[in-house]
């Protein structure tokens, strides 16, 4: 493997993430956070120092991206990016254990949202700010901000889009790859600031709503009260309702309306089955949870929020759902796994994934009835390989193995079946919340050390779909033996 | 500027490749999943699996906002169909890959006027007109010819004790009294262009510049065999044999043919006249013998597998047959044949490239001064190219010595009123003229205003 140019990368994204981090300086330095401001300076310094040196020794020879460099440069830059960006917690002093601070910041990047904070509303301003701005650069990739602003990015680069970016298949809107990452941030970036410019005009306050709007863009969920969405006004809970659902609709969709191709735009089967999966999801736990509200309007408000939070994978919340009943406990439990629609921020297994699974069946049934029967797999009218299939089966296994292993670990520490459970699923599909002692109302501070590392390393696992990290964790990518000739 | 290439085969990788390389917004359609996840991995441009005769491909694909639509199927008949659906849906331009010997005759023309197609490439027709340059002038090794033949680049190797070999640049003009200017010179795997005071060597592969008639006299001065190739013998007859040896046998050389199908040899013997064409397998040794061989001028080898040309190539320049054409496919294996000393290696493939490299460029700069011939030479490592001076160009009428020209870039020669000269620094520009620039080390020119500072 090509490891100068994986590290010269590598070294990039460090100085990226140090001018990142001018952002949240600059709000603790409007709150006037003193603490925050040495904290987040401090940091920039670790990062920047390293990450130019880097980027200035490790010139490659080649820049050329196969398909191993790409996993190992997406494990390596997520992995270097939590552990830098745990540094302002520990720095500041407002997180003591540095594993926590890990905990909290691949919460952020891998935008799942679940925290080991006890009390939010004591964090300072400029740590809350850096803490859902995780979520925004994690929910579209940084990598994927690193090729739309950084030149130098050739050929294979879609070795990285790919392992970076949600979803069974990742296709490009517009042939470079340097236009097509600059496009979905320019969406992504148009869509967050007219969610920011809806919720103020709601009379929300500005840091909280633009806290806010970066934990819905990433899909993330972390939020600024104890008690999340529940004491904002309806209007507030509607918008951000409606931003949870658009972020969660894979983004080439949106390039299409901009190219004003409103018929494929329409007849995304991804998209109809979405909306089909959040309405009747929604019907069920309205009415079910109707008798507890009493009114139409605050049911289907709650209903509609929580679907949309759980299967965006967001994990805002305006009720204590795990006190509802069981069957709308039941839904949202199910809505973990499926998540948001493939080349979203959302996390999950992608409903285009869940359709083909659903697909294969019926054909694997139909074969049974009929054992000469040919049948082809179709997605948005094209047929689908059966490369495509069996690498989605293949990955439904990993996952639920993924689940499985996570669940099991974190059990050691004694907490009852359902909390386990739904910490499990909750992590690996980057929702947040789960029931129990992790339910909305609560957090993960209560596991111990080594639960609190399996969590983190679920999440990242989830966030990457699990390939990149394993594959990067085989030492035998990281010898110098298979390095290729490049063709351009 | 957005290109849409129909068909990733052989021949559409390729371009593919190139134009990638020349940053163009690429998209490509093919109907084979593999051949689109391949081509995507490898290159940034954007693929679309589907059916290129499917207007809802092509518009997926882009094709009515395309300034370029290119059709590379294997099939002719697609390709013309889907220039033509390319050109309807709005692409500016279109180039089909047209190859069948039926449709090159009075109906291409017929075709290409009624579909509305911008160029028809056939690769074998180009690929044979290229060796059929070779082979009226057998020592050099790589013809390239402008403005409707009037100059040519020719690369050719010195071979040990070569006359031209220890004499500086300034004076073998004078000593050979010819007019030509040695415009590239590749040592080992470096290609440079070099100046008045460089000193050839054994070995070099250099690039003449000239007319033909000059480069002639040079050739006869240094003793190089000038003598045309008479007797030609040709394995394998597919389409590129076909043409090949009626060029040839249209200027009265003997050609020979072994094929070893024999429904082809029929074809071949009803189409072509003199030629003999003989049934047989061209890799086997005594056919080859027994046909005569070792009495050849020249020897051409254009079976369809690459690696049987090479020794095919390699049997006859043992028996020190004066030319060996081969003809390989494959780039990997153009570089390889070389080092194994085989001089004159012919890819079809490249050609085409060069041909749609040539027209994008051409595209790209319309409006000023563009590009009317574009070769790559020297193993891809230097580009020749003729330009049209426009009336943009702003330094007309400067001499050339006070024109501050960029490294690695030479004005090889200016062509005024179709009479060449060789240009000194005294010449100078003038609209309407013709340029050969060649550029080394990597510089893409669109523009002749490129070439200046």
């Amino acid at each position: 493997m090509n490891r100068r140019l994986v590290f010269y990368r590598a070294g990039q994204l460090l100085v990226l993430e140090a001018m990142l981090l001018i952002l949240p300086l600059i709000v603790s330095l409007i709150y006037g956070e003193m603490i925050c401001v040495k904290a987040f300076a401090l940091t920039m310094v670790i990062a920047a120092v390293p990450g130019l040196a880097l980027s200035f020794v490790l010139r490659p020879k080649t820049r050329v991206f196969f398909a191993k460099e790409g996993f190992a440069l997406v494990s390596l830059a997520w992995i270097l990016m939590s552990l830098v960006g745990a540094l302002p917690y520990v720095i500041s002093g407002e997180i003591n254990s540095y594993i926590d601070a890990l905990f909290e910041t691949v919460s952020g990047l891998t935008t799942t949202g679940a925290t080991i904070l006890t009390d939010v509303e004591s964090m300072s301003r400029g740590l809350l700010f850096w803490r859902s701005f995780t979520h925004w650069i994690g929910g579209m990739g940084v990598l994927v901000l690193m090729m739309a602003i950084i030149p130098g990015n050739s050929g294979r680069g879609i070795h990285i889009m790919r392992a970076e970016m949600a979803g069974p298949i990742i296709g490009k809107i517009v042939p470079k790859i340097k236009d097509t990452t600059r496009i979905l941030y320019i969406i992504y970036f148009c869509l967050t600031a007219l969610e920011i410019i809806l919720l103020l005009a709601g009379g929300m306050p500005v840091f909280d709503s633009v806290v806010y709007s970066l934990g819905t863009a990433g899909t993330g969920g972390f939020g600024i009260k104890a008690d999340s969405i529940e004491s904002y006004s309806p209007y507030v809970q509607w918008v951000i309702t409606a931003f949870m659902l658009l972020f969660s609709v894979n983004f080439n969709l949106y390039y299409l309306l901009i190219l004003r191709r409103f018929k494929t735009f329409v007849t995304n089967r991804e998209l109809w089955c979405f909306g089909a999966v959040v309405l009747i999801s929604a019907a069920i736990i309205g009415v079910s949870i109707y008798p507890l509200y009493n009114s139409v309007g605050d049911a289907a408000r709650h209903a509609f929020f929580q679907v949309a939070s759980i299967s965006s994978t967001t994990g805002y919340s305006t009720a204590d759902f795990d006190r509802w009943p069981q069957i709308a406990k039941g839904v949202i439990f199910l809505l973990m796994f499926m998540g948001g629609c493939a080349g979203s921020t959302a996390g999950g297994l992608k409903v285009s994934r869940v359709m083909l699974l659903f697909k294969q069946m019926k054909k694997e049934f139909r074969r049974m009835l009929h054992p000469r029967s040919v049948a082809v797999v179709k997605l948005e009218g094209k047929a689908v390989d059966d490369e495509t299939l069996r690498s989605v089966s293949i990955y439904f296994s990993v996952y639920i193995v993924l689940i499985a292993l996570t669940f099991i670990i974190i059990c050691v520490d004694g907490f009852d079946f359902q909390t386990n459970l739904t910490a499990a699923v909750s992590c690996v599909n980057n929702v947040g919340p789960g029931f129990g002692a992790v339910g909305p109302a609560f957090g993960y501070s209560e596991y111990s050390d080594i639960s609190t590392i399996v969590l983190t390393i679920a999440m990242l696992l989830g966030r990457l779909e699990i390939y990149p990290l394993i594959l990067a964790s085989d030492p035998r990518i990281w010898t110098k033996g298979s390095r290729k000739a490049a063709r351009p | 500027m957005k290109i849409v290439v129909v068909g990733a085969g052989k021949i559409g990788s390729t371009m593919i490749s190139r134009l990638v390389t020349e940053e163009h917004d690429l998209t490509v359609v093919d109907k084979d999943v593999s051949v689109v996840s391949e081509i995507s991995n490898i290159y940034d441009v954007m693929c679309v699996c589907g059916n290129a005769t499917d207007c809802s491909v092509l518009e997926e694909a882009g094709v009515p906002e395309a300034d370029l639509f290119i059709a590379a199927t294997a099939s002719d008949e697609l390709n013309m169909l889907s220039c033509f659906l390319g050109r309807r849906l709005g692409a500016k331009h279109t180039i089909a890959r047209i190859r069948n010997p039926e449709y090159n005759r009075e109906s291409l023309g017929f075709l290409k006027q009624h579909l509305d197609l911008s160029m028809a490439i056939n690769p074998e027709m180009l690929a044979a007109q290229e060796m059929f340059n070779l082979l009226k002038l057998p020592s050099a090794i790589k013809i390239e010819t402008f403005s409707q033949m009037n100059v040519e680049i020719v690369e050719i190797i010195l071979r040990k004790g070569s006359l031209m070999a220890g004499v500086s640049l300034m004076d073998l003009r004078n000593r050979f009294k010819a007019k030509f200017l040695v415009c590239a010179v590749q040592r080992g795997s470096e290609v440079f262009i070099p100046s008045g005071s460089f000193v050839l060597q054994d070995g070099d592969k250099i690039g003449l510049t000239g007319s033909p008639a000059e480069l002639l006299k040079l050739f006869r001065a240094i003793g190089l065999e000038h003598r045309q190739a008479k007797s030609i013998m040709i394995i394998g007859g597919g389409r590129l044999g076909f043409y090949l040896s009626r060029m040839l046998e249209n200027t009265g050389n003997s050609v020979k043919i072994i094929e070893r199908s024999p429904k082809k040899c029929n074809e071949l013997s009803q189409k072509l006249s003199r030629t003999i064409v003989i049934n047989g397998d061209g890799a086997q040794q005594e056919i080859m013998m027994e046909e005569g061989l070792e009495n050849m001028d020249a020897f051409v080898t254009l079976t369809g597998m690459d690696e049987e040309n090479i020794l095919i190539s390699m049997f006859a320049s043992a028996h020190k047959v004066p030319k060996v054409i081969t003809k390989i496919n494959r780039d990997e294996l153009c570089d390889m044949a070389e080092k194994l000393g085989l001089d004159s290696v012919i890819s079809p493939r490249k050609i085409v490239s060069d041909r749609v490299i040539q027209y994008a460029r051409a595209l790209e700069n319309s409006a000023g001064s563009s590009v009317e011939t574009l070769y790559n030479i020297m193993d891809d490592k230097a580009e020749a190219l003729e330009f049209i001076v426009g009336p943009d160009f702003s330094h007309t009428g400067i001499p050339l010595k006070d024109l501050k020209i960029k490294d690695n870039i030479l004005i090889a020669g200016i062509i005024r009123d179709r009479r060449p000269m060789l240009p000194a620094g005294d010449d100078f520009i003038l609209q309407g003229d013709r340029v050969i620039v060649l550029a080394a080390s990597g510089r893409k020119l669109g523009d002749l205003s490129d070439i200046i500072k």
